[in-house]
């Protein structure tokens, strides 16, 4: 009996579909305990999803690769939803229309800061090369965040955790800062979080108000596009 | 769904197509997404089958993450020698870049409704 459950093992393991399921079932686990947590920022899902399934690879003793296999079907939607982001951008036109300068000045001042903040302290603190160009593009939603990281020389995995943790930090330093500097208004708080701390953030600050969200879910948009073109740009100023 | 789904790989496609022919350092989702923009923008609405299939699709952002983050595994080692610069980077990083934000956003909307009123 167990002879046939090993061969069956033999045969899972080696197929795509093994990848895939674990990936779906540890993000439902994850996004249950998520729930149960009171969407606490600290019980994020894609943190809890990644140590389980860290864990469950390093259990077997199954290789990354033989993972991504199946697990590259999700992965590849990565793409598609950083076009949809046009569309809830779209939809805060409105809102972006009616504030233009502040959010304007607001998204050039935060996109530039949250880049070279990142680097220069790794950089200044004996980081790499590599862990610096990763680190660059922290506070951008993930999907962008890796492209920019692969275009430059980073690491898009490492990217991927740093951005996570990242945007955990924001949504669980957030309040705190805005209240140490006295800044009350939801729109300037919500546009702040979106700006450092992208989908994370903005989930944190749904919760709080719609105000709030709408404008960090506009900053996520803006900050996403900005870095793309502006961190290219810095790199080949500073050689 | 599908229609949906179409739409937004198609954009992509044309994003990629555009990057590799200008060789721009921008990734090609991003072009694709800035077109879709100025598409939705030149349109003046968005579809409600758009929309709801983008909705659908941006609820379950954080689960896109998790095949690359579980790539942290190939990093353990980095991670480790360098955990420290990169803790101190991301918590100090995160809470400058959400404070001046929030200020410069703050001052820029003083200073306009100041002007308003005067």
């Amino acid at each position: 009996m167990s002879g046939r459950f090993g061969e069956i093992w033999v045969y899972l393991s080696t197929s795509p579909l093994l990848g895939l399921t674990v990936t779906l079932l540890a993000y439902q686990a994850a996004y249950w305990i998520y729930t149960r947590a009171k969407m606490n920022p600290l019980a994020n899902p894609v943190a809890i999803s990644v140590a389980f399934l860290v864990a469950l690879l390093w259990f077997t003793g199954t290789p990354y690769h033989t993972y991504f296999d199946g697990a590259q079907f999700v992965h590849f939607l990565l793409g598609p939803a950083t076009v949809a982001l046009a569309v809830p951008l779209y939809a805060n036109l409105e809102r972006l229309k009616k504030d233009l300068m502040p959010l304007g000045g607001a998204l050039v001042a935060g996109s530039l800061v949250a880049v070279v903040s990142a680097m220069g302290i790794a950089w200044l603190a004996g980081a790499s090369r590599e862990t610096v160009l990763s680190l660059a593009p922290k506070s951008v939603t993930a999907p962008i965040a890796m492209g920019i990281a692969e275009k430059l020389g980073g690491l898009p995995s490492l990217t991927a955790v740093l951005v996570v943790s990242t945007g955990i930090l924001g949504a669980a330093l957030a309040r705190s800062t805005l209240n140490l500097l006295r800044v009350e208004d939801h729109a300037v708080r919500g546009f702040a979080v979106g700006i450092a701390a992208h989908g994370i953030g903005t989930a944190r600050a749904f919760q709080v108000s719609e105000t709030m969200g709408a404008f960090a879910g506009l900053a996520m948009g803006l900050n996403g596009m900005a870095t793309a073109f502006l961190f290219p740009l810095l790199l080949r100023l500073g050689g | 769904m599908l229609g949906a789904i179409t739409l937004l790989l198609v954009y992509q496609t044309i994003g990629e197509i555009v990057v590799q022919l200008i060789g721009l350092p921008v990734p090609g989702p991003v072009i694709g997404m800035a077109l879709l923009f100025v598409t939705l923008l030149v349109r003046g609405s968005a579809p409600a089958w758009l929309r709801d299939s983008c909705q659908q699709l941006l609820s379950h952002l954080s689960l896109l993450f998790v095949p690359a983050g579980v790539g942290v595994m190939l990093h353990f080692e980095r991670l480790g020698a360098e955990w420290l610069p990169i803790v101190i980077a991301l918590v100090a990083s995160t809470v400058i870049t959400i404070g001046v934000t929030a200020l410069v956003m703050q001052a820029l909307r003083k200073r306009i409704k100041a002007g308003r009123a005067g």
